[in-house]
């Protein structure tokens, strides 16, 4: 019994050592620069008590951050979830070419967002501003990206675009978990398409709508690949994330423990987003 | 039985909806092959000429090879080395789950996920380059150790639906813990493996953040990384600039087609546990 207990020991411990290490420890570090006015570079700094969290709150361009980054996380995260779960159930029917559609709806999730987002910059600055103009909606002939009120939305499509897949593909495993013969019953009641749909698919795959909700919006608050390769954050900081703030002016612009300060915050928010979100959603996956 | 029928009308609208993606790949493939006049001309029109010049052009610019070379280094042993040790760890968690110290552990690992990187960013830095681990095999290591996040919650749902009798045979017949791994759990573990290799590679190949703060010398430089760093060059030249976006997607695109139901079933595995 004891080697058996000393194995695990030492299965475990190394992990957890590394792990504390290189991501628990980082983690309390910029906690505690959080604290102080360190540049990143200078060799001392002082402590500075909760003066950069009083900063972040009069700070326009942290505020600009958290607008933007909540507007595009939302949004997105709705958009995604809507559309995946449509496609799912379009691929989970009876339909011609399934799994060569299926294999076409999931390509986007092998590609590297950075690259994506270089190939929708260009189809945003160049190719819709011709197509729309020689249409002669001369509204949509301007390249979106450079106006500072719709630059989101192109970030949003791209966004859009590659993350429909994963979920797709999550909530096409969710479909396929529900017994066909409640649809059977379901049919033999007379029960519309409509009806079946809110009263058997979706309670159904409930877990999956939480944990696809969950990560979508994690992953969406964290946006940063896109928004280099679509805006690099402009024009002027309008599509500036929290997540490129922080590494922008954390590596460049002497605020290191300023922008410590704002992912501490970060943090927090996030925490509570996606535990409340928990919450929430799996209360209503027990009430169906 | 009406359910035997094919659909025709989702039929139609799936494959109205597929040509969204493949539109934004089409514009890509078609300026990667021409050149500016052709472009001057008409963008969304087929090629007339095959370019294959933008290609080498490409290839030379950004010193294609190397970077591939650096990508499939780093992704292949992150692949290797996440599959021994986080199972490992997996399954040391999983079979004590009972215990309060593996059932905090477990929960330690599980609730990193919702630690924001940005967070651990700056610091990292400084330790990574303190640590000498500014370089591939860093970014090798970083990977394993930050996998274990998500690596522990697949490998425990999975390793929990293993019955333990097989285990405690094997241990009648004096097979030591570590043999039982290695011997009795490890090869149970293939579909799960799968899901776990084909996550890894797809997040060690495509990421860019991590290179980006972590990796100190140019000529370490991952296929992503070296898109961003080329594209204020590549801002004169579209095609050159498409050429390399294809160079550097391809890998994995030509992966998938033959891997693709296979990949898609990995995933889908780890979504249901």
């Amino acid at each position: 019994m004891k080697s058996k207990n000393l194995a695990f020991y030492i299965m475990t411990i190394p992990a957890f050592a590394l792990f504390f290490t290189f991501h628990t420890f980082p983690a309390l570090e910029g906690i505690f620069y959080s604290f102080t006015n360190w540049d990143g570079i200078a060799p001392s700094f002082k402590l500075v008590g909760f003066k950069n969290y009083f900063n972040l709150f009069h700070d326009q361009d942290v505020l600009n951050a958290y607008l933007f980054t909540f507007k595009f996380a939302i949004v997105t995260t709705l958009i995604v979830n809507a559309l995946s779960l449509l496609i799912a159930m379009g691929l989970n029917a009876k339909i011609k070419c399934k799994n060569f559609f299926r294999g076409v709806y999931f390509l986007p999730n092998v590609l590297g967002s950075l690259i994506v987002g270089y190939i929708f910059n260009y189809i945003f600055s160049n190719i819709l501003p011709q197509m729309f103009g020689k249409l002669g909606i001369q509204a949509l002939s301007t390249n979106i990206l450079g106006n500072e009120h719709y630059a989101w939305i192109g970030i949003v499509i791209v966004t859009v675009w590659q993350s429909v897949a994963l979920n797709t593909i999550l909530y096409l495993s969710g479909l396929q978990t529900i017994p066909a013969d409640l649809y059977e019953a379901s049919n033999l009641d007379g029960a519309g398409k409509w009806k079946e749909f809110w009263y058997i698919t979706f309670p159904m795959i409930a877990p999956f709508f939480t944990i696809n909700m969950v990560l979508a919006m994690k992953n969406f608050l964290m946006v940063f690949d896109q928004v280099i390769s679509m805006t690099n954050g402009g024009p002027g900081k309008a599509t500036t994330s929290i997540s490129l703030l922080i590494y922008q002016n954390g590596f460049s612009g002497n605020e290191f423990a300023y922008q410590s300060a704002n992912a501490v915050i970060y943090l927090i928010v996030i925490m509570i987003i996606s535990f409340t979100q928990i919450k929430f959603l799996q209360k209503r996956e027990i009430d169906m | 039985m009406t359910t035997r029928k094919i659909n025709w009308g989702i039929t139609l609208l799936i494959a109205l909806g597929s040509l969204f993606i493949f539109f934004p790949l089409y514009i890509a493939i078609a300026i990667a092959m021409k050149n500016p006049q052709e472009m001057a001309k008409s963008v969304l029109a087929f090629p007339t000429h095959f370019h294959w010049s933008n290609f080498t052009h490409a290839i030379q610019m950004t010193h294609f090879f190397q970077a591939a070379q650096n990508s499939l280094y780093i992704t292949a042993l992150s692949v290797i080395f996440t599959i021994l040790t986080n199972s490992l760890v997996g399954y040391a968690v999983a079979r004590n789950l009972h215990r309060k110290l593996f059932k905090g552990l477990y929960y330690y690992f599980v609730s990193a996920l919702f630690v924001p990187f940005p967070i651990i960013m700056l610091p990292i830095v400084k330790e990574t380059s303190a640590f000498g681990l500014d370089n591939p095999n860093g970014l090798i290591f970083l990977y394993i150790v930050y996998g274990l996040s998500f690596n522990v919650f697949l490998y425990v749902g999975y390793i929990r639906s293993i019955p333990k009798e097989l285990e405690e045979a094997a241990i009648v017949d004096g097979c030591s813990t570590w043999g039982v791994f290695w011997r009795v759990i490890f090869p149970l573990l293939a579909p799960i493996n799968a899901t776990v290799a084909i996550l890894t590679a797809l997040w060690a190949w495509n990421d860019f953040l991590l290179p980006l703060i972590v990796l100190d010398k140019p000529e370490s430089a991952t296929l992503p990384l070296v898109q961003y760093v080329f594209q204020s060059q590549f801002s004169i030249n579209y095609n050159y600039a498409f050429a390399s976006y294809l160079l550097a997607l391809a890998p994995m695109v030509i992966v998938y087609i033959f891997a693709q139901k296979w990949i898609i079933n990995g995933v889908t595995k780890g979504a249901i546990k």
